[in-house]
């Protein structure tokens, strides 16, 4: 079967190049579990995924461990996140290379790239890089990221953990590779930028990130085992799914506005939904790459992907991947950058409000103590609701509120003086869009940490002080 | 009457009288207790009357601490489990959920409720020790929800106790006087059961005249008067001893008290009353398996006191419902009856206060084997009225301290459904029970 050449949806095209190679869309499969066979990908490929990074190859095949992952659930929803302590590919490398070619000579249009993780030798490199371009594969995509495991030989993070080797092993790549190489760093480092920098000099193509986090998912409380254990016992693994998104937004943004670096971005992490992959776009990735969600629900979730992202980009105008891929980039500044002299307040609408009360005391408790609470008698509350005959109910003779108990109602208003603007009460508050955070006109012109920094030294601006809210 | 003709089999009528709502698993539970918002103040604590910390329990149920919610809900109604079938939450706790507001429907709280107490009650969990012996002596008259729950805080603060009950079993109301279909004898026994681990001399088959609890009152350091309503009041009309003619609080006795295929029923019901007893007979009869149903009630819909939801459940039950429709006459035949002669009235004006005008010529008979009477029960007033000094209502209920439970008589309190003001459900009356163990305790003490 040939892939489509493009995923086009109405007006809106989702095609893209990403170094040299195109796709049909961004949405791409990341190295890992779900690009381990010919059989999988090419149902991803029929699915609608526009290309994928084939699970990582090794000369010699490794041997895994039972069981292999765990998972956080949070409140009642499964897997927020997932940690895994599998290896790179338990198969043969001649099975592997035969299938990639057969993948990429029935879909010609997708893009395929291939994960290598060897020992750290130049002529390893060299021999497996000329062996994976033999397939027809469109890229190599390098794995310096993988924390668990094959970090304890030499490999993955062990690599990606130190500037000089990520480098001089791109460069023997760079010197035998005839397609886009792709260098895949880990999170499991303080300046991700500084590893993104030296793939650069190496040579490398493109940047893609993040791999995995070290993590232990938990302790199993009756047998006192880690979560995933081996016999009892367990080793430190590598966490990904939805909860890892804002990390790895974090650092595509880091790589994207690196000055030094300039490559296109990969961008992987905790993409489940378009909201998601639409973020990481924004942020810098080109393309985007996706492992959890698939594991957990299957292929078919690339529909949703396309339609959302199709939707958005209608709605807001933009009729190629191009015109909104790093629109959002520079707006990542230095907190030094931000203007002390901007500042919001919430607003609760009494209208929408259901009196749940989870504002005043996550404002009372843990913020900034700028909610009132005052008891409304139920009575009274009837008659300061339009909507109340939708929160009224009758059954007997009795007439009740919902919301109300003990003859009252709280109600929950915000001290707009004291108020810091800190979001928490809208992040918490259960009802869409009934506490907004407003913007108050201070009257005064937009000014900086530094410039701040440098009025005071000047004697030009007084000391600015926080609200007296306690 | 009952055997002539109905066709009954036991497997069928215990199907009949499943429980409504049954238990929670424990995905359900969870997916349940995900729901809860964890309000501040949350509404549906203050809608309890008990005042059971409800998100607090459900968080514990969401954190798999179920043994902890146990605790959290027994800790302020040690009728829980109970309660958590019994309980009209439609116009409590859930009647009060925010998410009423937000999705339409409320959080499951009376069966999540039941989730956690039944997990503590399989395993015969006992969170509650008696105190250090004060050597004070305490009498309570009426082993219901509000003497049982007076006798165990009590116990907990080390107050020697004892229960005189005029049946033969424990438990008032909450054990015999609830639709089968709610809560089972066996479950509302196990929480008496639970009670009576605290050490409490149980008395039953002891009834207490006005002679008897003159002599409590001299003996004992304090007296709780917990002895509810008596006999379901009179509808003052011809053929009320007519064979046939029940009371709908014996009706609904005999489910708990005999097997279901032995329980007396007609072939044609017809109850009188529109409260919540009235719909619970007929919903009973129906379940006993008579042929047709009838609730004749004077006023309308709108002044039905029925709530809402049992309302709705007696209609899908096949009962059948008559507004402005009073009863003239009991009819009879050979000393049993055959019919009631009833009248369409007319209401002149609005609500519960509207007068009732009979519309002349609109008189018919409605044909039944069975009449259920609930018009609600009368105070125990040949108990009551014998002390001058014990301060009454003008329906003779006992004027009570709303805070202590203290009568107009030294050291006599009095709680439950023979006080003035006593909400009508097991939950109000363990409220009063524990009012009144804390004003007993504040007496003890001084």
């Amino acid at each position: 079967m040939n892939g489509t050449p493009s995923t086009t949806n109405g007006d809106v095209d989702l095609s893209i190049e990403f170094c040299g190679v195109r796709a049909p869309n961004p949405f791409w499969l990341a190295s890992g579990p779900p690009t381990n066979s010919e059989y999988q990908v090419r149902r991803a490929f029929e699915a609608g995924w526009g290309g994928a990074v084939w699970k990582t190859i090794s000369h010699e095949p490794i041997v895994n461990v039972s069981s292999r992952y765990g998972a956080v659930d949070y409140e009642g929803r499964k897997v927020m996140g997932l940690n895994n302590i599998e290896l790179i590919t338990d198969r043969t490398l001649e099975d592997n290379l035969r299938e990639i070619a057969n993948v990429k000579r029935d879909f010609p249009n997708h893009a395929l790239f291939v994960s290598l993780m060897v020992e750290s030798k130049r002529e390893a490199w060299h021999d497996i890089v000329k062996r994976t371009e033999d397939t027809g594969a469109d890229g190599l995509e390098l794995n310096f990221g993988c924390p668990h495991g094959m970090s304890e030989r030499g490999m993955g993070s062990a690599v990606g953990q130190v500037p000089e080797y990520t480098q001089m092993i791109t460069e023997w790549v760079k010197e035998v590779a005839r397609t886009p190489v792709m260098v895949k760093l880990t999170p499991n480092i303080t300046d991700v930028g500084a590893i993104g920098r030296a793939g650069a000099r190496g040579g490398a193509d493109a940047i893609a990130l993040i791999n995995t986090l070290n993590s232990i998912m938990g302790v199993d409380l009756d047998t006192l085992a880690p979560k995933p254990h081996v016999r009892g016992q367990g080793s430190h693994g590598g966490y990904c799914g939805p909860a890892v998104k804002p990390i790895a937004l974090h650092m595509v943004s880091q790589i994207a506005n690196d000055p030094e670096i300039g490559l296109p971005i990969s961008g992987i992490g905790g993409i489940q939904t378009w909201q998601e992959a639409t973020e990481h776009m924004l942020l810098g990735a080109a393309s985007i790459q996706v492992c959890t969600a698939v594991m957990h629900f299957g292929f078919r979730i690339v529909e949703e992907l396309i339609s959302g992202v199709s939707n958005w980009m209608r709605a807001k105008g933009f009729g190629a991947c191009g015109d909104f891929v790093g629109a959002s980039r520079e707006r990542v500044r230095d907190w030094s950058d931000l203007d002390l002299n901007y500042k919001v307040v919430a607003e609760i609408d009494q209208q929408t409000c259901i009196n749940c009360g989870l504002c005043y005391i996550a404002c009372e408790d843990g913020c900034h103590q700028s909610i009132n609470i005052e008891r409304v008698p139920e009575s009274q509350f009837r008659k300061t609701r339009r909507d109340i005959a939708d929160r009224t109910f009758v059954s007997g003779t009795k007439r009740y509120t919902f919301g109300a108990g003990d003859g009252y109602v709280n109600r929950f208003t915000i001290n707009q003086e004291t108020c810091v603007g800190c979001n928490m009460c809208a992040l918490i508050c259960p009802v869409e869009g009934c506490i907004a955070m407003v913007e108050i006109d201070t009257g005064k012109p937009p000014m900086s940490w530094r410039e701040y920094q440098k009025r005071l030294a000047a004697g030009e601006t007084e000391l600015l002080e926080p609200p007296k809210h306690v | 009457m009952a055997k002539s003709g109905i066709r009954r089999n036991s497997k069928m009528l215990r199907a009949k009288f499943a429980e409504l709502h049954p238990p929670l698993d424990d995905d359900e539970a969870a997916a349940a207790a995900v729901h809860c918002l964890y309000c501040y103040d949350a509404p549906c604590t203050r809608a309890c009357p008990t005042r059971i910390d409800i998100p607090h329990f459900i968080r514990q149920i969401l954190h798999k601490d179920t043994r902890g919610a146990a605790k959290t809900i027994l800790d302020a109604n040690i009728f829980g489990g109970s309660c958590a079938r019994v309980c009209p939450t439609e116009v409590l706790c859930e009647g009060a959920c925010v998410d009423n507001t937000l999705l339409n429907e409320p959080v499951l709280i009376g069966r999540l409720q039941r989730f956690a107490c039944d997990d503590s009650h399989e395993a015969s969990m006992n969170f509650y020790t008696p105190g250090a012996d004060t050597g004070k002596r305490v009498a309570i008259i009426g082993a219901g929800p509000a003497g049982l729950t007076c006798a165990h805080e009590l116990r907990k603060q080390g107050h020697r106790v004892t229960v005189f009950e005029a049946r033969d079993v424990a438990g008032g109301l909450n054990t015999l006087g609830i639709a089968a279909y709610k809560i089972s004898t066996e479950f509302a026994l196990s929480e008496v059961e639970r009670i009576m681990k605290m050490g409490i001399d149980l008395r039953l088959g002891s009834p207490v005249d006005a002679d008897r609890l003159a002599q409590y009152l001299l003996e004992y350091d304090a007296v709780f008067l917990a002895v509810g309503l008596g006999r379901t009041a009179p509808l003052d009309i011809p053929g009320e001893n007519l064979k046939g003619v029940w009371e709908a609080l014996d009706f609904i006795f005999q489910t708990h008290t005999k097997p279901l295929n032995k329980c007396k029923v007609g072939k044609q019901v017809v109850v009188i009353g529109g409260g919540n007893t009235a719909i619970d007979a007929a919903n009973a009869a129906v379940r006993l398996g008579a042929e047709s149903v009838t609730v004749a009630y004077r006023r309308d819909k709108h002044a039905m006191p029925a709530f809402e939801h049992e309302y709705d459940l007696a209609l899908s039950s096949g009962v059948q419902i008559l507004w402005l429709t009073k009863p003239l006459k009991i009819m009879g035949r050979a000393g049993k009856v055959a019919g009631v002669r009833v009248q369409r009235v007319r209401l002149d004006g609005r609500g519960r206060k509207a007068r009732l005008e009979p519309v002349r010529g609109s008189e018919y008979t409605l044909p039944c084997d069975m009449m259920i009477k609930a018009l609600g029960q009368e105070t125990l007033h040949e108990l009551l009225e014998v002390f001058p000094k014990l301060k009454l209502t003008k329906n003779g209920r006992v004027v009570v301290n709303p805070r202590t439970g203290a009568t107009s008589i030294p050291k006599l309190f009095a709680g439950g459904d023979c006080q003035k003001d006593a909400g009508e459900e097991v939950v109000n009356a363990v409220e009063a029970g524990k009012i009144a163990a804390a004003g007993i305790v504040a007496l003890l003490s001084r």
